[in-house]
């Protein structure tokens, strides 16, 4: 393991200052994602995703209150809290057009808005193609990659990230702790796109219990990588605890979710509190899982870079600790 | 912005444009397609003739072996104006005869067509229940939904076969004419502002079939001699078929029983 001075961070410095009112928006922003994505777990769930039968109007109105009684509760609420995301999102990306000096993170923040648009066109396209497995699972998928991309704008606009010069240690050992971050992000898009699948009726629900068991294998892997070698970096520690007790609590979930839906809720004329609460949980969690490994994985990738020798001249190396 | 940027918004913008259109294109050639479809899929009026000094009567009974699950519950809180029986109606068994069984000669028919009734088929809603919660239809014919409950319902057909749609229908609206184009046995219907509110619709092409009623009875009338399959199919418990013969002017018991987990 090599250890860098302070002063000779791996990454290129860039300039920034640190915007306390813009950083409080961004992370505004990621909460009001959170919500989002809670209420379209509730939409599922409570079976509504098809109450308000046409989009972009509900019931022909954009935003006339309907009556507000069974399922349309949920997806009118769903809509409505989408369209102040994206309200949210609009503002973010031209306040961080205007404000910020990290070009990355400009272009960061118009991917954010182009994300939300892609996600609202497929909630339309849910609608009026009356919910084909894949595009609601896209649906779901593109909701969670957004609320990643909402908590990173808020890391990276954060005082930490911004006036914190990093201790950074060079990761010499293989798989590095950073593809091990990446291993997690995959597996646990892959459990999403199963979860999604299942959700939505396109498959059956073993694939993503059995995948459960490779997400918990590398996610654990990953966190106690992170915490025996870098415990002492606090940007890696705190993401890979939160990381590990989140993986726990869904497996505790997913199993609540499997034994009220699946096995006790087959024969249920209508969703159940008790399914209903599980398995939102299971999504609003999972989305926090993912989101924590996304972080995780920044956070690595500032202060545990690989070990390259075209990433780090030798005479750049401070080679005072092993 | 500068000049490169102004570009690529351009370009991400016309990306957006086509994503679209290409989705509304689709959209357009799917419905007419299945406008076509539907139009090829209608059964010619000409019809092989039937004797009606020969026609059978087939009746009988459907019965529910072992012990009957108990009705789920319904909990209708959620909408102030619904009021109405709250139990579901999937396995409804009195005294061991199983309600809500669609019969209908499933084989044996040849190449015989059958004229379209002009007559709807009524499908109410009514209590933020449908009613009846089992219905046969001839493929092409009118099925007329009503609305008779003070809340809006929206009416969902999930088929296999058929074009799905999903209309909402307020209080006191006009009723919706629909129809099914092609034959499917036990269609789901759902209404997702009631998520208790599910039905079955079947779309045959002959008109020799029905549903048994609260004491298991059917009958079918009108049916020429011949060799024959005729299927009993329960939403829960699957389909059960039976061959039989039906002499000329026969009157014939077909009794079928269901056991739980068939």
């Amino acid at each position: 393991m090599l250890l860098l001075n302070q002063g000779e961070n791996t990454l290129k410095a860039i300039p920034a200052t640190y915007n306390r009112a813009h950083h409080a928006f961004a992370v505004f922003t990621a909460c009001a994602t959170f919500v989002v994505i809670t209420a379209g777990a509730l939409v599922t769930s409570n079976d509504a995703g098809l109450s308000v039968p046409d989009w972009p109007t509900s019931f022909g109105y954009l935003v006339k209150v309907p009556h507000f009684v069974g399922g349309v509760r949920y997806e009118w609420s769903h809509r409505m809290v989408a369209g102040t995301l994206v309200s949210l999102t609009l503002a973010i990306a031209i306040w961080t057009l205007l404000v910020e000096r990290r070009r990355w993170l400009r272009w960061l923040a118009v991917g954010a808005f182009c994300t939300v648009i892609a996600q609202a066109i497929l909630g339309g396209l849910t609608v009026l193609l009356f919910q084909p497995p894949a595009v609601s699972t896209a649906h779901a998928t593109v909701a969670q990659t957004f609320f990643c991309i909402a908590v990173a704008i808020a890391l990276f606009t954060g005082r930490k990230w911004v006036e914190e010069r990093p201790r950074v240690e060079v990761d010499s050992r293989r798989p590095s702790l950073f593809l091990l971050t990446l291993l997690s992000i995959f597996a646990l898009y892959v459990q999403l796109i199963l979860g999604g699948m299942f959700r939505h009726h396109g498959m059956s629900w073993w694939p993503h219990v059995a995948n459960a068991v490779i997400v918990s294998f590398v996610l654990a892997w990953t966190a106690v990588r992170a915490l025996s070698v870098y415990s002492h970096i606090g940007a890696v520690r705190r993401p890979a605890i939160v990381m590990l007790s989140l993986l726990i609590t869904q497996l505790c979930l997913g199993f609540t979710a499997f034994l009220t839906r699946v096995a006790w809720g087959r024969n249920m004329a209508q969703p159940e509190l008790p399914m209903v609460a599980s398995t939102v949980a299971h999504v609003a969690v999972g989305a926090l899982l993912l989101a924590t490994t996304v972080v995780l994985a920044i956070q690595v990738w500032r202060h545990v870079p690989i070990a390259l020798e075209e990433r780090i001249p030798q005479a750049e190396r401070d080679v005072s600790a092993a | 912005m500068n000049k490169k940027n102004s570009w690529m918004v351009s370009i991400g913008m016309l990306g957006l444009c086509a994503l679209l259109l290409t989705v509304a294109c689709n959209k357009n050639t799917e419905q007419s397609s299945n406008t076509t479809a539907e139009k090829q899929a209608a059964p010619a009026p000409m019809s092989a003739p039937i004797d009606p000094a020969t026609v059978a009567t087939v009746s009988g009974q459907a019965k529910m072996g072992g012990i009957a699950p108990k009705p789920a519950k319904i909990d209708m809180s959620q909408d102030p104006a619904c009021k109405g029986m709250n139990e579901a109606e999937a396995v409804v068994v009195d005294n061991g005869n199983l309600a809500n069984v669609f019969v209908y000669i499933k084989d044996g028919l040849g190449s015989r067509t059958f004229d379209v009734p002009k007559d709807p088929v009524v499908l109410d809603q009514s209590g933020c229940k449908y009613h009846p919660h089992v219905l046969g239809v001839m493929a092409g014919q009118t099925v007329q939904i009503k609305n008779d409950d003070q809340t809006t319902h929206n009416i969902h057909p999930t088929p296999k076969d058929n074009r799905e749609w999903n209309e909402s229908q307020p209080p006191q609206s006009a009723p919706l004419e629909k129809n099914f184009a092609r034959e499917e046995i036990m269609l789901p219907v759902k209404c997702n502002q009631h998520p208790w509110m599910k039905m079955y619709v079947n779309v045959v092409k002959s008109p020799f079939y029905a549903v048994t009623d609260k004491s298991g009875k059917y009958e079918i009338k009108g049916l020429p001699p011949g060799d024959y399959t005729i299927a009993f199919v329960h939403e829960k418990l699957g389909e059960q078929d039976q061959k039989i013969t039906v002499a000329p002017k026969d009157s014939k018991t077909v009794d079928q029983t269901f056991k739980a987990g068939d």
